[in-house]
């Protein structure tokens, strides 16, 4: 027997069929929109996304889980509208201009979602210019940037220094297979990971820690 | 809406004995102008390399053209130190080279003079092999047919055939705009309309115009990879993001796709990343170029030496042109190569029993390791291959190839000759219920798949649909 509550369970399960009775039966019984996303969407997200770190399992069966809460959400937005409750967090991601990789970047942005953050995925080849029209746009609190060439990490340097001429306090965590920690240090973003899971421990570490400009 | 889909070229095997399916050995060989014969008993090494981290603009391209110059000197040099047999130098551009066709040809021809000089000052002979990029997805969604990436790309294969790159090659990606898609949910439907349907389809039309290409300048279309679909998938599976099985599954298919090449006219030898090219080598008789552990500077593999049981030429993928204690990376994977190549052509003088016990070291170190590795070995290819060209259109072949796998990986399981891990067992049930699933008749199946798959992704009209 799990101790997880019925939709929380349902999430971790995938469930999707499921969540629209189980979202009803909270709102009924009272709950509000938030505290639900709160305590029993996250939770339940939280609980795959660590099954998924201990290779427990794949990223396919995380897409099911992501899906249900997707279902859960769409039942609560006009609810969390009307109550002016947004995440707490927003985030701009992309690749980089001349980069066409991005599998690793939409892991990225899958996991972002999880923990609960909004998040515009610009795609990929996206120039500096246009990344920091979407931070003047957006506000976000954070940007990810993806690359995967060697011959694309100078255009991640183009597009950190972009941003920050943007002149918006936002935090950048950059990733992909040839870029290091130092190489992140080097170009002046606030933080690298090497992969998807960490991207969320991350980004977490880097939001609580307050905007930078 | 109507398949146009015509049957299969290759309707028997070229090699049925899996000890026949062996590096340096192919039942149709290929030689060079300068009288490589790939295939015909020796492996060559195949050496491959990149940037480090620059920018490849017109202000940096003096910078790029003396990296190639420094390379290919430094690279050949070491070969003909080792006294290597012959070399293949693959130039797989990156993508700026492409989208302007006059700088990739200006490396082409620095590094077609590097071997010439090499072969004035040696007698070291070679190869070049160009692999322009398939930048048609830069437009999303992408443009396979027109616009300026693809006549860039041609321009390229056109003025560098001209120029004396002898083989042809690229890492086609039709399909792909769905396949990542399919991947990362675990549809093996998706997958199988990516590769048997949009794949195919595609690789018909660009392998049609690479062979005019080809044949107006004497030169060879040497063979396409399913680099960003079952590589992808290596990948994905080796981050655990995937399960291995899955992967496996998908390699299998994937040789439906990268078989089009050979149906339009490409001779090998295949893409060094296109792990499926063993399968192919069972259906076409072509040579193949492999890589393997030689290859960990580029992507981690769980074959790397079951990988070289039956190339002809033996790749280190890319290495960026770093230093290392050694030399510069390129010079140092090209010992690698040399000695990799030096045990095999050691074994195979020794006559076939030798080189069938190398063969069966290399398959055996991996094969029971990772489903994978299991997948392509010798006897798991020639059953695939059997499976494939036993069926009368690619959509047929893509999903006999993806059940005969199935089968091949379960009873190895059974017969505990192949580690399965626990949370991936489930997977090869749920893909067999899914392939029983799946219509017999293709027009519906596209219809289905149609149906499903995102708009804003691909345009159908570019796939004939
Ligand atoms: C924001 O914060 C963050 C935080 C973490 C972040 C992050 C952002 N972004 C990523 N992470 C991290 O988290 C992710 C999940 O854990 C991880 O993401 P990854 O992306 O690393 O991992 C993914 C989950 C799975 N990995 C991948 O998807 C990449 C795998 C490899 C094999 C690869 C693939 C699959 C592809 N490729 Co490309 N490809 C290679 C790759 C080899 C490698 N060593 O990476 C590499 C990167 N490619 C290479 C090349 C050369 C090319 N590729 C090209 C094309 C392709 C495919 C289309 C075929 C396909 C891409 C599919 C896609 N939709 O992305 C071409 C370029 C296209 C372009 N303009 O970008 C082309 C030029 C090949 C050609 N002949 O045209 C090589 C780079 C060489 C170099 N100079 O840098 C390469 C190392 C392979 C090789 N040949 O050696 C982490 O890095």
């Amino acid at each position: 027997m799990s101790d997880h509550h019925p939709l929380t369970e349902a999430i971790i399960r995938g469930r999707r069929k499921d969540v629209p009775t189980l979202v009803s039966q909270c709102l009924e019984a009272g709950e509000s929109a938030q505290s639900i996303v709160e305590h029993r969407l996250v939770p339940g997200m939280a609980v795959v996304g660590e099954r998924f770190k201990k290779n427990e399992i794949f990223v396919p069966e995380m897409l099911i889980a992501a899906r249900a809460m997707k279902e859960a959400l769409k039942i609560l937005e006009p609810d969390l509208v009307a109550a002016g409750v947004k995440p707490e967090f927003t985030a701009v991601i992309g690749t980089v201009e001349g980069d066409l990789h991005d599998i690793g970047k939409n892991l990225v942005a899958m996991m972002w979602k999880g923990a609960n953050m909004e998040v515009i995925d610009l795609g990929v080849n996206v120039s500096p210019a246009k990344f920091a029209a979407a931070v003047q746009e957006h506000r976000p609190n954070l940007v990810g940037l993806s690359a995967l060439l060697t011959t694309t990490m100078p255009a991640m340097r183009d597009t950190v220094q972009a941003i920050r001429d943007a002149g918006v306090p936002v935090k950048i965590v950059i990733g992909g297979a040839p870029v290091t920690h130092t190489f992140a240090e080097e170009i002046g973003a606030d933080g690298y990971a090497p992969d998807a899971a960490s991207a969320v421990d991350c980004a977490l570490a880097l939001l609580k820690q307050g905007a930078s400009s | 809406m109507t398949s146009t889909a015509p049957a299969l070229r290759f309707n028997r095997l070229a090699i049925e004995d899996p000890r026949a399916l062996i590096f340096g050995r192919a039942p149709h060989p290929l030689t060079t102008r300068d009288g490589l014969v790939i295939g015909g008993g020796t492996v060559y090494p195949e050496i491959n390399f990149t940037l480090p981290s620059m920018g490849v603009n017109a202000a940096t391209l003096p910078q790029v053209c003396d990296q190639y110059r420094q390379i290919i000197k430094g690279v050949l040099r070491r070969a003909a130190e080792l006294e290597a047999p012959g070399v293949v130098v693959e130039f797989e551009t990156l993508p700026p080279m492409t989208e302007h066709p006059a700088w990739g040809l200006e490396i082409v021809r620095i590094l077609l003079d590097g071997m010439v000089a090499e072969r004035d000052k040696s007698g070291l002979r070679s190869v070049l092999r160009l692999t322009p990029n398939d930048n048609r997805e830069f437009e999303r969604p992408p443009l396979m047919r027109r616009g300026r990436y693809w006549e860039a790309m041609l321009e390229l294969f056109d003025s560098g055939a001209a120029a004396g790159a002898e083989l042809l090659s690229i890492e086609s990606v039709g399909g792909k705009e769905l396949h990542d898609e399919a991947l990362v949910n675990g549809d093996l439907a998706g997958s199988l309309f990516a590769l048997c349907i949009l794949g195919v389809r595609d690789m018909r039309f660009l392998w049609t115009h690479l062979h005019d290409i080809a044949e107006k300048h004497g030169v060879n279309c040497a063979g396409d990879t399913a680099c960003g679909f079952g590589n992808t998938a290596m990948v994905l599976a080796e981050q655990r993001m995937i399960p291995r099985v899955f992967a496996a599954v998908v390699r299998a298919v994937t040789a439906v796709r990268s078989l089009v090449a050979y149906e339009c006219g490409a001779v090998g030898p295949g893409k060094d990343c296109g792990y499926e090219n063993p399968i192919l080598k069972a259906i076409t008789g072509f040579p193949m170029a492999m890589e393997g552990k030689t290859a960990a500077c580029a992507h981690l593999s769980p074959m790397g030496n079951l990988a070289a049981a039956c190339c002809d030429t033996w790749s280190n993928e890319s290495v960026q042109n770093i230093k290392l204690l050694g030399g510069m990376a390129p010079t140092c994977f090209m010992e690698q190569l040399v000695y990799d190549c030096r045990l095999m052509n050691r074994a195979a003088s020794e006559g076939p029993p030798a080189a069938e016990t190398l063969q069966r070291w290399l398959v055996e170190s991996d094969a029971s390791l990772d489903p994978q590795a299991y997948i392509i070995s010798p006897a798991a290819s020639i059953e695939l291959a059997r499976a494939i060209v036993g069926a009368d259109s690619h959509y047929h072949a893509g999903v006999a190839a993806a059940r005969r796998a199935i089968d091949l990986l379960s009873s190895a399981s059974a017969a505990g000759a192949l580690r399965i891990a626990d949370n991936e067992a489930g997977w090869l049930e749920q893909m067999a219920d899914t392939l029983d699933e799946l219509p017999q008749d293709e027009d519906t199946f596209i219809e289905e798949q149609l149906a499903l798959a995102d708009p804003e992704k691909f345009l159908p009209a570019e796939y004939e649909l």
